[in-house]
């Protein structure tokens, strides 16, 4: 990847990451620490790898992505509103009786594949948009982007098996490991690793990356697309609410509000951020 | 046409015989054998995907398809079309509005030996709670041929049940019989009670007619095949001529046909209502027809709760 590439990349994902919280800071509610970690891997997709049009956001033979960890929606929208699928100003709506900005993505929203909410059940269904395209010949990929806490659920396995024995090798996934769930770290609770050999042992082309570098995560998405005859995971190693010193490495702001004081903070080092990524 | 055999087995032809528009997709898990689904995949394999045993995978791989534009149609068991895959269902298919057909066969009690764990009796109840889902239950071969097209030409979210023992063919003789979407159908009239009813307890509600004429009892019978969206003209009409309703179903009696008759009569037409279904238990091993008299679903049951029905007006 050039410097130049890599910066502006960067450059977006501070200013996504800034446009999602302000997002929340608006709603009063809404998930910042799984929205941060995987900050990147949106901006990589959304603005460099997958073949969509803000102009035609149900184009046919677009890639597709299915936001399983669906309460992520602030780092979603805001992805696709600075993308140009629908004004930055229409966040402020965000979890407003009267927006279609609902707490978790849903399908009605320019841009949005799918909706989501229910943990577990995204795999699934971008295994359906990827058999579909198979059988078309669309010629498309699908994607998916799990937490790591999500893959506890049993039907994200139930989907793995499929995925590898129907040979959707246009079927990429993200497991965003940030190693943190909601109540505190997955080692406490229920550890999902090793999760590449899990993934590895269902069939499944597996890529390891660390999931906060816009190089490694294009790199990785380049590999998965040769991938011949097997789906591909991306376990991209990420750290919960990363990009903000405060909201790192803790489960406190998987859906809590930081104070006042602490966002203050973190717009600052946002900003401190995006100023250091501009030229 | 006119056949004694069971619904699924005319759900499998139906769909085999419909099947061929290019936009569906039809999924297994595992029962295409009883489902019946298998003779959709013989005829079409390039569009048929048996998934294994995980239902719950089946129905949002559906769901993805239909996303993309498909007519995509899940098929097991109603027991795990329904209470397994709840979730599912309720939250990729029916809140995105996606055209996905949810198809569950060996409904109710019927299903006989295999027992309680395998008899749906609360399966009507779960998919007629969630918005935007239709519920159809058709009674017989005829009309399950007829049910069949009408959902594959419909778009959006559907359950469609059937079962798993032959039953007498009985809507290929009603003069003017048609099958609609939300539209309950006249088999026969009658002044004194109506009776409604769908699935296999339509055939005991016309028996029923019938020993009730013999005691000079005139009895309406109308086969109710959608559940949901119900008709409510039809039920309303019905009270208001003939003050009287009894309400048939192979189901819990709770959230069921009775309880979808039972809230139109409450908003509109308040008459004596008497709800034949299963009463808030679980089923048991054994033969079908002894499973239906056991739990009190026989023409002379429907009959005996028209009579408290009509001494309560």
């Amino acid at each position: 990847m050039l410097t130049e590439e890599k910066r502006k990349l960067e450059l977006e994902a501070a200013k996504i990451r800034k446009t999602a919280l302000e997002t929340i800071h608006t709603a009063g509610s809404g998930h910042i620490g799984g929205s941060f970690s995987m900050a990147e891997i949106v901006t990589v997709l959304y603005n460099k790898e997958m073949n969509i049009d803000p102009q035609d956001p149900d184009k046919k033979d677009r890639d597709r992505l299915v936001l399983s960890k669906g309460h992520c929606s602030p780092v979603m929208y805001a992805t696709l509103a600075r993308r140009g699928f629908f004004p930055v100003e229409h966040l402020k709506t965000f979890r407003k009786l009267d927006s279609d900005l609902s707490g978790h993505v849903e399908i009605h929203v320019p841009g949005v594949d799918m909706s989501a909410g229910s943990l577990g059940q995204g795999l699934s269904v971008a295994l359906g948009m990827a058999m579909y395209a198979k059988c078309n010949n669309v010629g498309n990929y699908v994607y998916a982007i799990m937490g790591d806490g999500e893959i506890q659920e049993g039907q994200i396995w139930e989907a793995a098996m499929a995925a590898a024995h129907f040979k959707v090798n246009n079927l990429i996934g993200f497991v965003d490991n940030n190693k943190i769930q909601l109540d505190g770290r997955l080692t406490e609770i229920m550890d999902p690793d090793p999760i590449d050999e899990k993934f590895r042992a269902f069939g499944w082309n597996v890529i390891s990356c660390n999931g906060q570098d816009v190089e490694e995560i294009a790199d990785a998405i380049e590999e998965a697309k040769k991938s011949e005859d097997k789906p591909t995971m991306i376990v991209a190693h990420t750290t919960k609410g990363a990009g903000v010193s405060v909201f790192e490495d803790t489960c406190r702001f998987h859906g809590g509000q930081p104070t006042p004081e602490e966002y203050d903070t973190a717009i600052k080092e946002l900003d401190d951020t995006i100023a250091s990524l501009e030229v | 046409m006119g056949e004694n055999i069971s619904t699924r087995v005319a759900y499998g032809r139906a769909l085999e015989e419909f099947g061929g528009r290019e936009d569906i997709y039809v999924f297994d898990a595992d029962l295409k054998t009883c489902t019946m689904s298998e003779y959709f995949s013989y005829k079409y394999p390039e569009r048929f995907f048996n998934v294994g045993i995980a239902e719950a995978n089946m129905v949002n791989i559906g769901a993805g398809f239909a996303a993309c534009g498909a007519t995509a149609l899940v098929h097991t068991f109603a027991i795990f079309a329904t209470g397994r895959v709840y979730d599912q269902i309720r939250n990729d298919v029916c809140y995105p509005g996606l055209n996905v057909k949810v198809v569950g066969s060996h409904a109710g009690l019927t299903v006989g030996e295999d027992g309680a764990t395998h008899q749906a009796l609360e399966d009507i109840s779960l998919m007629r709670t969630i918005p935007r889902m239709t519920v159809i239950v058709p009674c017989d071969a005829y009309e399950t041929r007829l049910a069949t097209k009408a959902m594959l030409d419909f778009k959006g979210p559907c359950y469609f049940r059937t079962g798993r023992p032959a039953v007498e063919c009985v809507t290929d003789s009603i003069p003017g019989y048609s099958f609609e979407i939300g539209k309950g159908s006249l088999l026969r009239d009658g002044s004194d009670v109506t009776l409604i009813a769908c699935g296999l307890m339509v055939q005991e509600a016309l028996k029923a007619a019938d020993l009730l004429a013999a005691e000079g009892i005139s009895a309406r019978v109308i086969d109710m095949a959608t559940i949901k969206p119900i008709d409510r003209e039809i039920i309303v009409k019905a009270a208001n001529e003939t003050g009287a309703i009894v309400t048939a179903e192979e189901h819990n009696i709770i959230g069921g046909l009775g309880s979808a008759v039972s809230e139109v009569l409450t908003d509109e037409a308040l008459v004596p209502l008497q709800r034949v279904g299963v009463k808030d238990r679980f089923g048991h091993s054994g033969p079908p027809k002894d499973l239906l008299a056991l739990h009190g679903l026989t023409a002379q049951n429907i009959a005996d709760n028209a009579k408290i029905a009509i001494s309560r007006k």
